[in-house]
């Protein structure tokens, strides 16, 4: 934690926070699955949610829409608590998996995800265009490839005009030309006002991002901005440096008086628990 | 609530429907082609005069089967899907109400039950000349509500269901029962005590019993009534325990 506090401070000059979280812990059943994290996301910026498979991003992005239950801790989201009725108008979600129906057209499956948020026929339109799927829009869309499917998915989060988008690994197979574009349209968003936060496993792609969180094994590893990441790593490539993030920080658990260590040997033989349970 | 939630979901379910071309076409044929067999069944028996063919008894019962039967399954399975592939988290994360879902779809299967039950009923009558002293429109009535049951069973089934294939296997143990006590095979006061006492809170039974009052009264009567008003508030209170099976927040 004491890592991340320097950083904390860049990240909280950004006005009101559309995050907060203190001391954020969430269990499912009794495996504790994200270890009290704190951190603050400034409001218009792209956040991105870093770190490997199974270091609980899912489960932070589902805790921030209201999906998880929170076991301990504070999650405030647009100045709410997270899961509060009134934040469902503002807070949009797509899921990792492409959560859409194959049976229905581009435009059928809009359509439907913006009548839950009272939008009409011009939203429709201009969402399925701001994923590029405008000659699409009478497609059936389990005729479209998984990209495609991929931005169904994304127009039906953005047909409600969120002011705070979550988006779990939404470039997930898509190729470079597809994923610069989709960064693009992200970074419009962003300047258009909507808070984003984006996971992904991809380094590369904290590059494009304003704030980063890194979380590892359900622990908030550091809160930096990717020139600050590099530098903390030693390396201009943003994976080698996390690598080195993650290395130091370990030898910083290691390093530390035995009551201390042996915290650390507890949390992983837990971790190594969950990770053969998913 | 919110109305437009409401159609706009019964909306989706049927433009889901309606690209499934086989299965309209399995709903509305399917019936109509078990009532034929019924009534080739029982095309040979001998009668003493004055008692009614076993197809006027029979095949009015199936009537008020088929709808039930069919919107179960199709409900269940189609909204395991729901759950498995995660538009109903999805959808559970925008201001929608969890009524406005479960009615959107008791909406969307009611309309296809009313135009299977027509689709049946209109062969019963036409083709085979189903005779029964009250009016079509009726027996047309309990075939809606036996299917507004069957999707509120379904939607409630289907939470408890991981698989289609489990989704499937909740026919035999929840449809199953309610056809052989519903006084389809052996008349419920022939039942011992304990059948008969099962046979009594089934919802079923009260569908068999108001297309029994159907069949023997022109008119509408109190009872017909009743039952319908029962079996009404039977789906109502299963269709509450779905909502309850629906959850925003996982634990």
């Amino acid at each position: 934690m004491s890592h991340s506090a320097a950083s904390l401070t860049v990240t909280r000059s950004g006005g009101d926070a559309a995050i907060a979280a203190a001391a954020l812990t969430v269990k499912l059943g009794r495996q504790p699955i994200l270890h009290a994290l704190d951190f603050t996301l400034p409001q218009g910026r792209i956040t991105g949610l870093l770190g490997p498979s199974g270091s609980g991003k899912t489960t932070l992005m589902r805790a921030i829409v209201g999906a998880q239950r929170i076991s301990a801790g504070t999650l405030t989201v647009l100045g709410l608590p997270a899961g509060t009725p009134s934040l469902r108008r503002q807070v949009g979600y797509v899921t990792q998996s492409p959560s859409v129906y194959p049976d229905l057209t581009v435009e059928a499956n809009v359509r439907y995800f913006g009548a839950m948020h009272r939008k009409g026929k011009a939203d429709m339109a201009e969402a399925i265009a701001a994923v590029g799927l405008g000659p699409l829009g009478r497609r059936k869309a389990a005729d479209l490839s998984g990209g495609q499917l991929n931005r169904v998915s994304l127009a039906c989060a953005l047909v409600a005009h969120p002011r705070l988008l979550v988006l779990d690994e939404p470039t997930v197979g898509l190729d470079p030309v597809l994923r610069a574009d989709l960064w693009d349209r992200f970074r419009a968003l962003a300047e258009a006002g909507t808070t984003l936060l984006v996971s992904s496993h991809v380094m590369e792609e904290a590059s494009r991002c304003e704030t980063l969180l890194l979380l590892r094994e359900g622990r908030l590893l550091s809160q930096l901005t990717p020139a600050e990441l590099s530098q903390r790593g030693h390396s201009s490539n943003l994976e080698q440096a996390f690598l080195a993030v993650i290395r130091e920080q370990e030898a910083y658990d290691g390093g530390s008086p035995p009551a201390q260590a042996s915290t650390g040997s507890r949390d992983t033989g837990v971790t190594k628990q969950h990770g053969s349970v998913r | 609530m919110d109305v437009r939630m409401m159609l706009a979901t019964a909306r989706r379910v049927l433009s889901q429907l309606r690209h499934d071309h086989r299965s309209i076409a399995m709903i509305l044929v399917v019936p109509a082609l078990l009532l034929t067999a019924v009534y080739f069944l029982y095309e040979n028996e001998t009668l003493p005069p004055g008692m009614p063919r076993t197809f006027d008894r029979v095949g009015l019962m199936m009537l008020a089967i088929f709808p039930f039967v069919v919107m179960f399954l199709v409900t269940s399975i189609t909204m395991l899907r729901e759950r498995t592939s995660g538009t109903l988290e999805r959808l559970l994360t925008t201001p929608v109400h969890k009524a406005d879902l479960l009615f959107g779809y008791g909406i969307a299967f009611s309309l296809m039950a009313a135009l299977q039950s027509l689709v049946a009923t209109a062969v019963a009558y036409w083709v085979f000349g189903l005779d029964i002293a009250g009016a079509p429109g009726y027996v047309v009535l309990i075939a809606v509500i036996n299917a507004v049951l069957g999707v509120a069973l379904g939607l409630f089934c289907s939470a408890f269901a991981r698989t289609e294939f489990q989704a499937v296997q909740f026919m035999p143990v929840v449809v199953v029962p309610q056809i052989l006590l519903c006084g389809l095979f052996v008349a419920r006061d022939r039942m011992n005590d304990v059948l008969e006492a099962i046979s009594n809170v089934l919802p079923l039974t009260f569908s068999v019993d108001a297309l029994q009052e159907i069949a023997a009264h022109a008119e509408a009567t109190e009872r017909l009534w009743q039952d319908a008003g029962i079996m009404a508030a039977i789906s109502l209170g299963v269709l509450i325990l779905a909502a309850l099976t629906l959850r925003r927040r996982t634990a």
